[in-house]
């Protein structure tokens, strides 16, 4: 049996590995997302991202501890941390609140590490979570790394993003500028317990209140495209509700639960689902040509011509753009 | 793919044949509480350019096999303070041998008498190691038995 169809048949130890080779983009790997790529397109991915310190992973802990006593459903966990951008190494420490989900043969848990990717996720996050959704796990989250203000990538590869905040993290003005907070489809005060909760609360309520109507932007064939909010009334307008929980308390996670159920349903009658997700594919094909692209001219170009040009660039001798259009005609610069 | 460039102080980081990171899990089993140890082997592990899952404290042997398994280590430190480790590591072993992953390297920290280096030794542990020790020794060592066996 190969690797795919161990993991298929439920071996945890060959879904493990295959993640490995996924993960490594291996050879391997290529050929098992090709052979797996029919069984996708059946899980509900939900993105969990937030600052770091405001509860994502204790959030996760719950919520996959609600699915998995409410329902029947599998739960996969993709948890990403920062590489060290200066050894390349990591510390992935996120299991560390998902103890709960321990002994659970139908909860998968897979730490990874952002191996120089910017923008919240690793390179291979949406790869990876392809196989989690081909091996049968209905539910799958995928937890960004702490996350600023700018990393909004989880938006472009979850259906439905949480997005997660805690009091004492900032004040209104934080909460209207552009980024994080824009890509909810549910907001969550994690902690809140806490004093300022209330002030946290407002702050986002004000911000929502600014933005609506929302308009949705996808990539089409690398050309940014704005889509109208769905028929433009307010009742059939998704917007992003706010919910407080108390991860360490399990407390607010039935209601948590209901929103994400409730705006899965939304995508799925609005149209969105299949929108975002030929939105995602499309946006998938065109990177894997970038890089093909890209790949394929550095292997044609000589090393040396390629170190000649830079040098010149250097020495101030060429901008960068002339080195780019004296590499791709090949001619001497 | 464009090849993987890596500064002479990272290159051994990288396993050649796999084309990967070593990932190693750190965990610490048992009731007692300190931790400081398994954080200082976690962080030299992580600036040695290797991926380290942290479990935290009061794993179970049932639950650092799982952890292991789930995130395909090549190596699994254990860190043991309590002098519950003739019972612990066993287990351990056990479990990872039980889920196919007999290829895992076994290294434990702690207080460890010296009467059962041997025994543990023999058990399949790949490292001990006291107070004392140096992280380089220990990064030295899991990255020679990681690649060893590639």
């Amino acid at each position: 049996m190969t690797l795919v169809d161990s993991a298929l048949a439920g071996d945890r130890l060959a879904l493990s590995r295959l993640l490995t080779q996924v993960e490594n983009d291996t050879a391997e790997g290529r050929a098992a997302l090709d052979s797996l790529f029919p069984h996708t397109g059946q899980a509900h991915l939900i993105g969990v991202t937030g600052a770091p310190g405001t509860g994502k992973s204790s959030l996760v802990n719950q919520l996959a501890l609600h699915y998995r006593r409410q329902t029947t459903k599998r739960v996969a966990i993709l948890a990403v941390d920062p590489s060290s951008p200066f050894t390349g190494g990591a510390l992935l420490g996120d299991r560390v609140r998902m103890r709960d989900l321990s002994g659970d043969a139908d909860v998968f848990i897979r730490s990874m590490a952002t191996r120089g990717t910017l923008g919240g996720l690793a390179h291979a996050t949406a790869a990876m979570s392809q196989v989690f959704d081909a091996a049968g796990y209905e539910i799958v989250f995928i937890e960004t790394v702490g996350a600023g203000q700018a990393e909004v990538d989880i938006a472009r590869l979850a259906h439905t993003t949480l997005v997660v905040e805690a009091p004492g993290f900032g004040d209104d003005i934080q909460a209207i500028k552009a980024g994080i907070l824009e890509i909810a489809d549910i907001l969550v005060v994690n902690k809140a317990d806490q004093p300022g909760v209330e002030n946290t609360e407002r702050a986002l309520r004000g911000m929502l209140e600014l933005a609506h109507p929302v308009r949705r932007v996808f990539q089409h064939h690398g050309k940014v495209e704005i889509v109208d909010a769905p028929g433009k009334s307010s009742d059939n307008l998704w917007i992003p509700p706010i919910l407080r929980t108390i991860a360490t308390q399990a407390t607010g996670f039935g209601e948590l639960a209901e929103a994400i159920a409730r705006h899965r349903e939304y995508l799925r009658q609005s149209g969105d689902w299949s929108r975002r997700e030929r939105a995602r594919l499309e946006r998938e094909v065109d990177m894997l040509i970038q890089e093909t692209l890209a790949s394929q001219f550095r292997a044609a170009i000589q090393a040396s011509y390629y170190d000649e040009v830079l040098g010149k660039v250097f020495a101030h001798q060429l901008s960068p753009w002339e080195a780019v259009k004296a590499l791709l005609n090949g001619r001497q610069a | 793919m464009t090849e993987r460039k890596t500064s002479p102080e990272q290159g051994d980081a990288l396993s050649p044949s796999k084309g990967r990171r070593i990932r190693v899990l750190v965990a610490k089993p048992g009731l007692d509480g300190h931790d400081r140890g398994a954080k200082v082997v976690a962080r030299a592990l992580r600036d040695a350019g290797m991926e380290v899952i942290y479990t935290g404290l009061r794993q179970t042997p049932e639950m650092i096999a799982e952890a292991a398994l789930q995130e395909d280590v090549d190596a699994v430190g254990i860190s043991i303070l309590s002098g519950a480790h003739m019972a612990l590591l066993p287990r351990v072993i056990e479990l990872l041998r039980a889920n196919g992953q007999e290829g895992v390297k076994i290294f434990l920290g702690g207080i460890i008498p010296d009467e059962d280096v041997p025994i543990l030794k023999k058990m399949g542990v790949a490292g001990i190691y006291g107070p004392g020790t140096s992280t380089d020794d220990i990064v030295r060592d899991v990255r020679k038995a990681v690649l060893a066996e590639k």
